[in-house]
């Protein structure tokens, strides 16, 4: 009885009857202002609009609940003041649940430096046809600790629908995403589990990257396993300038730069450019100018995964698709790597030291090529698999 | 049923009663702090409150602002020669955002739209905004932020309508951050180095601040001065252009601040030409992007993601996020000039 009426104590329903839609913006955003530490904020089903921000600061142990993510809406189509849909920042323990975030201008739900943040049951969504209009991000957890991503969904984002960025401690599972330029991308993060999702209908299915010039520089140790990430050939919509503009259309998964990867039975179906890639930084042709920045991959472990495309060329129109394509036309290989290796990870004969290599074992169809790229593809060719068959445990 | 109602009058009561803690412990009317004497929409301070001024101000959306700042009895703070000056605690500073009705008569028939309070308490700075009812005679408390529409004649001449926004509790937070931390903007002795007419007559503020004994341990000789932006005689194009942004962009825009997971600080000290943007790709730009490929391209303002983001209206790609509804014409011009003129400098 007692964890029941304390229960009841911090649950504030947000009620709705006769308010006018500017009065919802202000009676739900004063009410996220007003909330101490255990208070839940029930949304009730319908739709609700908003013209800005809902912003979550400086707060802990607060639960912001809908009734399910095709219940409860938050539409931002008139969206005419902020740069996101929810923004959370500065908090502890935060859970939003059981409601879906549309059309927002910017991106869907920013987080940042939120120790545990929680979305369950959420859906971010850009509810036209995708398209460069569409906001960049749909879930955007930046320089969090403790990131739980569980059961969402994520649609129409011009750039990756869930986007993890400068963050530790990362778990995306049971999550769906589709019709974004990339559907899930971990970006210069660190211990991520990334399982039990389905990347679908997107440019590039998964992305494991580290760039340079953020605050948080390296990633590593990322986990990407039993994940369903099939026919992600939907053009790049991405506006220029951004990283994900450069992602071949009909990417699985690409790994740009990182280090203490691995990439296991997950099942690779039909991504008809790149199945999986592996690239250093310089291969996306930008400039280098951070000095503590690591541009090469290494550490990569790629076991277990199954898989397949339909015979045809690749479908990217991007500078690698093509070269890959004018090569290999219907017989495009399943692992296309760079070759460009970080000489400071290399022994005297020019093999991985040890704990520092790519390998690639145990796939069902596997192949590979070695775009040589570092010698503008002189010497592309496939090669053999046993040149990846190195351990890094 | 009588135990679901029991319930349900508990959960009332608790929530009534949890509320009532937690209501703002400040007035609910600006009148109540004290802080203007005869018609208060004039906006004329009492004799404890000093007005100041900056060399470079942050933009609004053309709105016009009156600064004052009100130090607890007898304190002074401490000469610093960068950033903003380390206010004890007890002061309290002051924002009026208002529009003369006709930008060339400046003062004259003002509409006023909120009034913004920072006060230093033992636990750190608190922010509050008042907005200023229909017939301008008080100002309410407001956490959750505004919105007005309000008509203006600007300097050129030409009759202007703007959706001016009040930010909520939270937004003050967007800009005034620093490490996760309320904190002033403004009020730093470079950007106070320079003159503000008083009532008793033309004065520089730091030699004002200091014969007034409210700064103190004030070096001898030079000392740092913002240039004033659009004011060529306070600098070279480089200084005037960095002033600028530094008060508009760098609150957020800087290694501690709400934007440094993008890798772009705007600081004026900052000497990283990657972290200034030039020749940086973006990092969450989205289409903020504009389909341009670098931060600052030099040479070339047109090909800038920087520019674009002063010139679009689009919410989620303009720059600032808040109370940038109208676009800044001249601190347009100056950033265009600034980039076309920098020494060409390919990626």
């Amino acid at each position: 009885m007692k964890s029941f009426v304390l229960f009841f104590i911090g649950t504030i329903v947000f009620s709705m009857q006769g308010l006018a839609q500017a009065d919802v913006q202000k009676k739900l955003q004063k009410q996220l202002i007003l909330a101490e530490a255990g208070a839940v904020i029930e949304i009730p089903e319908g739709v609700f609009e908003f013209t800005n921000t809902l912003s979550l600061e400086e707060k802990k142990k607060i639960t912001i609940r809908g009734k399910g993510m095709n219940k409860t809406k938050l539409s931002f189509k008139g969206q005419t003041d902020g740069a996101e849909g929810i923004r959370v920042s500065n908090c502890d323990d935060i859970v939003l649940e059981g409601f879906s975030v549309q059309d927002a201008k910017g991106d869907a739900i920013k987080t940042m430096h939120v120790n545990n943040i929680t979305f369950r049951d959420v859906k971010t969504e850009w509810t036209g046809a995708p398209g460069p209009e569409n906001g960049g991000y749909g879930f955007y957890p930046v320089q969090c600790d403790g990131v739980m991503i569980d059961k969402c969904e994520a649609m129409g984002a011009s750039d990756a629908g869930i986007y993890v960025g400068q963050s530790k401690n990362i778990v995306v599972k049971n999550s769906k995403a589709y019709y974004n330029v990339a559907g899930i991308e971990i970006e210069n993060s660190i211990h991520a589990e990334v399982f039990n999702n389905e990347a679908y209908q997107n440019t590039g299915g998964v992305l494991v990257f580290d760039l340079p010039d953020l605050v948080q520089k390296k990633g590593g140790d990322v986990n990407v396993h039993d994940n369903y990430i099939h026919d992600n050939n939907f053009p790049n919509f991405a506006p220029k300038g951004n990283i994900v503009a450069s992602v071949p259309t009909g990417t699985g998964i690409l790994i740009l730069a990182s280090k203490g990867i691995n990439i296991f039975k997950n099942k690779i179906i039909n991504n008809q450019s790149v199945s999986t890639g592996i690239i250093s930084y310089f291969t996306t042709g930008k400039p280098i100018k951070d000095k503590l920045y690591d541009p090469y991959p290494s550490a990569i472990s790629i076991y277990d995964n199954q898989f397949e495309r339909q015979v045809g060329r690749p479908v990217s129109a991007d500078p690698l698709g093509m070269i890959v394509s004018k090569r290999f036309k219907e017989n495009t290989p399943h692992i296309i790597y760079d070759g460009i290796k970080n000489k400071a990870l290399l022994d005297a004969n020019g093999n991985w030291t040890a704990g520092n290599c790519i390998s690639i074992i145990n796939n069902t169809n596997q192949s590979i090529v070695n775009l040589d790229a570092s010698n503008l593809f002189k010497d592309m060719a496939i090669v053999p698999n046993e040149m990846f068959n190195c351990t890094n445990k | 049923m009588v135990r679901i109602f029991s319930i349900g009058l508990l959960f009332v009561i608790l929530i009534n009663s949890s509320f009532k803690t937690n209501k703002p412990t400040y007035p609910e009317n600006l009148s109540e702090w004290g802080i203007f004497e005869g018609k208060m929409s004039q906006l004329i301070p009492k004799k404890d409150l000093v007005p100041y001024a900056l060399n470079t101000p942050l933009y609004t959306d053309y709105a016009e602002k009156s600064r004052l700042i009100r130090f607890p009895k007898g304190a002074k703070v401490d000469y610093k020669a960068q950033g903003v000056l380390d206010f004890p605690t007890g002061t309290l500073i002051v924002k009026s955002f208002y529009y003369s009705a006709d930008q060339r008569n400046l003062g004259k028939d003002i509409d006023v739209m909120e009034t913004r309070l920072l006060i230093h308490e033992s636990d750190g700075w608190k922010a509050m905004t008042y907005v200023w009812n229909e017939d301008q005679s008080d100002a309410v408390l407001e956490i959750a932020g505004d919105q007005k529409q309000v008509k203006f004649i600007n300097p050129q001449g030409i009759a202007q309508q703007v959706r001016y926004v009040v930010p909520n509790q939270n937004q003050c937070k967007g800009c005034h951050n620093s490490n996760d931390k309320m904190m002033p903007i403004g009020p730093s002795v470079a950007q106070m180095n320079g003159d503000f007419n008083y009532s008793d007559g033309k004065q520089n503020q730091i030699d004002y601040w200091k014969t007034h004994g409210l700064l103190k341990s004030v070096p001898d000789g030079d000392l740092p001065k913002a240039a004033v932006w659009n004011d060529p005689s306070t600098g070279d194009l480089n200084a005037r252009a960095r002033a600028y942004l530094e008060i508009n962009c760098a609150h957020c825009h800087r290694s501690d601040g709400p934007a440094q997971t993008s890798g772009l600080y705007l600081t004026a000290h900052e000497t990283n030409s990657t972290a200034l943007g030039i020749n940086k790709t973006p990092v969450a730009a989205g289409n903020g992007s504009g389909g341009n490929l670098y931060d600052i391209v030099p040479g070339d303002a047109n090909a800038s993601i920087l520019l674009y983001r002063m010139k679009t209206k689009a919410p989620g790609e303009r720059m600032p996020e808040l109370g940038r509804n109208l676009v800044h014409e001249e601190g347009v011009a100056l950033i265009q000039q600034w980039i076309n003129e920098m020494k060409i400098n390919k990626p």
